[in-house]
């Protein structure tokens, strides 16, 4: 065997693009943000065929949407932090940066609740209804599953387990993924709460 | 963190102690254990293709049931009911259920042997597709079975399929079946992608990369951006169908064509994500053959590309008849034709580099050859039905019919099936029976073309798809006797490919490492691979590598005391990282069964979904909760 290269000294971990997770975790978010982009796009779509719009239904109310978006956007220099953090292996900080993006992860999605009767319309009542509930639907499975992952990974975090590179590659990961769950949402944001008003 | 504990790595270590430790570390437990958590990709990579091949049976037997019905003018055989759950259960098959995953899946044992890797990106995820995949197609044909089959064609449009026509459970099933498929095609294409950009051996520049893993990535990114689509479709359908939205409802607003949009846009970029890998396929018998270097490899890398990008750009021509804007159509018309260029362009290098080698005329290229003439007479027909008055005319017809079939049978099984002649001695160790294979390949072609060519002939006598039956005042009696006596020849072709796999695998020749003399990668190691792959990782040397160094110079310091990979640079292979890998797992089959009830139930109430989120969460946290092994030190 004729050995060409040396491994030996390579080290066992890497933070974003040298991690495998990292490449995995773009491929879902370029994926996801397909479906976005089809989901608005099919709003787009009903609305330049409806007479108007929003069809038979009233404006739909603001406020929960925009307290939403400043949670959302209140928890981005505390995310880049964490990410920070997570690379400099800093357990202490990465524990309490954890436990507060999960507060700040958790705030929105209560809120959230009240979003869906703000848009004045219910999902059966006509395709305007329908297609908004899907946007705010399709949104509220990504904030769901980013806050599930960041409270498994915050108890992971507390224990021994959580003494490993690969685990604080998978913060600075999270947090990535989190960054894509605030950014996919303000074209949401626009579109159900704005355009209408300007159509 | 980086703890310093003893381990052992691989490089001064004896052939035979290396290779026993390597089997213990990379080995699946044994038994029914082991065959129930394994991560590796060529267990899995072997169970995705033999299971797409028993959809292809079942597919191919409900087209058979069809052109017995067919063969004679107004047969008894099979009634309208059940002549439109075979047409949507036989395209919803091959489509979803065969010719998808076939084409992924070969990729997945085929790419990080070509690469030189010990495995993929994400190899639990990896098995966590197969089942749901498994689990999916399986509810598709029991509901079959229990007279619950889809029935409103494969692209199930509405208003049919819809609440207003679409009746009991028939049209969910189908709905949700894409949801199973989607789900694991999604999983299976990132992995993929990471594997090809992150995993290849140290010294395989992009230039370097074999044009089955080009033809793998760039499929695995159409993936990507279509298959969200036809998620988004079928999404909308069930919601539709099941909580009252109205997505496709014209009297509240909602537009049919809105379907038809999102499907397609999946649905043609699908037609390309069939074909491409069965490209990548030619493109790896051809030089193995020729004796000689691909010509063109440049060219046929970009005409991926450009084939893959296009794709996206035609799936209005499958709405021609819907009365779209004229000026639109045209535009589709042009980009449609367009495509020809970029398959073109990879034809005549395939030409190019047979004209110039020493050709030898083994199983494979004799389907390499059938694949090139079917395309291309698939292709012309295809040139016709981009114009719109011709599509018009034909919109419907059985020479819409014979066009796909040429497309993907003669573009794609074709390939497959040259494919399961060179790779299966790397799958099974044994070479498959040559006479038989030449048999194999004639019958297959006669049969094809018997069943396919007529089709044409009868589309433009006005025959309709989809009907169950027909006059015999329309003269078309006779031409369909003739394709049904093709189809039971061209089914014929494949009993016997199934009859050579089961005598070549009880006493077909040894094949050794390399029985064709090959160049890439994956035949640097023995057939049937280790477990671990490669003893040492290989460097690659070159396009060919072991034409170019038959000795492969490898890399080496890798643990051999658990799975560790190599992680490698995006653009010059360059070494990175020593990765830990995953063992085996329980999980990710819990995780497939916890999504497999979920969706099944959500068809019988939409708060499955709400209470499903329960055992799905919790699967998923026992799969990512680390368990103090080997695999979480680093």
């Amino acid at each position: 065997v004729k050995i060409q290269r040396d491994l030996t000294d390579l080290q066992t971990f890497g933070f974003g693009p040298r991690s495998l997770t990292w490449w995995g975790t773009l491929g879902f978010m370029v994926l996801e943000g397909t479906g976005f982009v089809l989901a608005a796009g099919s709003y787009l779509y009903l609305m330049t065929l409806a007479p108007k719009w929003p069809l038979n239904a009233a404006q739909p109310d603001y406020w929960p949407g925009t307290v939403v978006t400043l949670l959302l956007l209140a928890s981005v220099p505390l995310n880049i932090l964490l990410n920070r953090w997570a690379r400099r292996q800093d357990m202490p900080k990465v524990r309490l940066g954890l436990l507060a993006m999960t507060v700040l992860g958790i705030a929105p999605l209560v809120v959230r609740w009240f979003e869906f009767p703000a848009l004045q319309v219910h999902w059966d009542s006509n395709a305007y209804g329908s297609v908004t509930w899907f946007l705010l639907g399709l949104h509220t499975t990504h904030l769901l599953t980013d806050v599930a992952d960041t409270v498994v990974l915050t108890a992971l975090m507390f224990t021994r387990h959580g003494y490993s590179g690969k685990r604080f590659s998978d913060v600075s990961d999270n947090a990535f993924y989190w960054d894509f769950v605030v950014l996919s949402w303000l074209p949401i944001y626009f579109i159900l709460y704005w355009l209408p008003r300007f159509a | 963190v980086n703890s310093k504990k003893q381990d052992v790595r691989d490089t001064d270590l004896a052939p035979a102690d290396l290779d026993a430790r390597l089997s213990h570390v990379w080995g699946d437990p044994p038994g029914i254990w082991g065959w129930l958590t394994t991560v590796d990709h060529k267990a899995i990579g072997r169970r995705y293709v033999v299971t797409a091949l028993i959809f292809l049976c079942l597919g191919g037997l409900s087209a058979l049931v069809m052109r017995l019905q067919l063969g004679t003018p107004e047969n008894k055989l099979v009634g309208p009911d059940l002549y439109n759950q075979l047409f949507t259960m036989h395209g919803s098959t091959m489509m979803f259920l065969f010719a998808v995953p076939v084409m992924e899946t070969m990729g997945v044992y085929l790419v990080p042997l070509m690469i030189g890797t010990r495995t993929v990106a994400f190899p639990r995820l990896n098995a966590f597709s197969y089942w749901v995949y498994l689990f999916g197609g399986a509810m598709l044909w029991i509901a079959f079975f229990v007279n619950t089959g889809p029935d409103a064609g494969w692209f199930s449009y509405v208003p049919l399929a819809g609440p207003q026509y679409g009746i009991g459970k028939r049209s969910d099933i189908w709905a949700q079946m894409i949801t199973y498929t989607e789900v694991s095609g999604l999983a299976v294409a990132v992995t993929s992608i990471v594997t090809i950009f992150k995993m290849r051996a140290p010294g395989m520049t992009l230039d370097r990369i074999p044009l089955f893993v080009w033809a793998a990535l760039v499929t695995s990114f159409m993936i990507v951006f279509a298959m969200p689509a036809v998620m988004v479709s079928s999404t909308m359908l069930i919601l539709d169908r099941l909580v009252g939205t109205h997505f496709f409802n014209w009297a509240e607003g909602g537009d049919v064509l809105l379907y038809q949009h999102l499907f397609w846009f999946f649905g043609h970029p699908e037609v390309y994500f069939i074909f491409i890998p069965a490209t990548g396929i030619v493109s790896a018998i051809i030089p193995a053959f020729a004796r000689q270097k691909m010509f063109g490899y440049t060219v046929l890398v970009l005409s991926l590309f450009g084939t893959g990008f296009l794709a996206f750009g035609l799936w209005v021509h499958h709405m021609f008849v819907t009365g779209l804007p004229r000026l639109g159509e045209s535009f589709f018309t042009a980009s449609s034709m367009a495509v020809a260029i970029p398959s073109g362009l990879q034809i005549f290098c395939w030409i190019a580099t047979l004209w110039d080698g020493k050709l030898k005329f083994n199983t494979p290229l004799l389907f390499v050859f059938g694949f090139i003439l079917n395309f291309v007479i698939g292709g012309l027909s295809g040139v016709m039905v981009a114009s719109v008055p011709i599509d018009t005319q034909v919109h419907d017809t059985y020479f819409v019919v014979a066009h796909f079939h040429y497309v993907l049978v003669g573009g794609a099984v074709f390939p497959l099936l040259g494919g399961i002649y060179y790779w299966f001695p790397k799958f099974y160790g044994r070479m498959l029976n040559e006479r038989l294979g030449r048999w194999n390949f004639w019958l297959a072609m006669v049969g094809f073309n018997l069943t396919f060519f007529p089709m044409h002939i009868l589309g433009l006598m006005g025959m309709p798809r989809r009907v169950y039956t027909y006059q015999p005042e329309m003269g078309w009696g006779p031409m369909n006797m003739l394709v049904t006596i093709g189809a039971f020849v061209f089914f014929a072709s494949f009993l016997l490919l199934a009859f050579n796999v089961w005598r070549s695998l009880r006493d077909g020749q040894l094949a050794g490492g390399n029985p064709w003399n090959a160049g890439t990668l994956e035949w640097a190691t023995s057939s049937p691979p280790p477990a671990y792959n490669f003893a040492h990782i290989p460097v690659c040397t070159g396009r060919e590598p072991l034409w170019q160094t038959p000795d492969t110079p490898v890399a080496a310091g890798l643990r051999v005391d658990k799975r560790e990979v190599l992680v490698t640079t995006l653009v010059d292979g360059e070494p990175d990282l020593r990765d830990s890998s995953p063992e085996p797992s329980i999980w990710p089959l819990v995780a497939a069964v916890a999504t497999s009830v979920t969706l099944l139930a959500s068809i019988f109430t939409p708060w499955a979904i709400v209470w499903g989120l329960l055992p799905v969460g919790a699967a998923l946290t026992g799969w990512f909760w680390p368990k103090g092994t080997k695999e979480d030190e680093s």
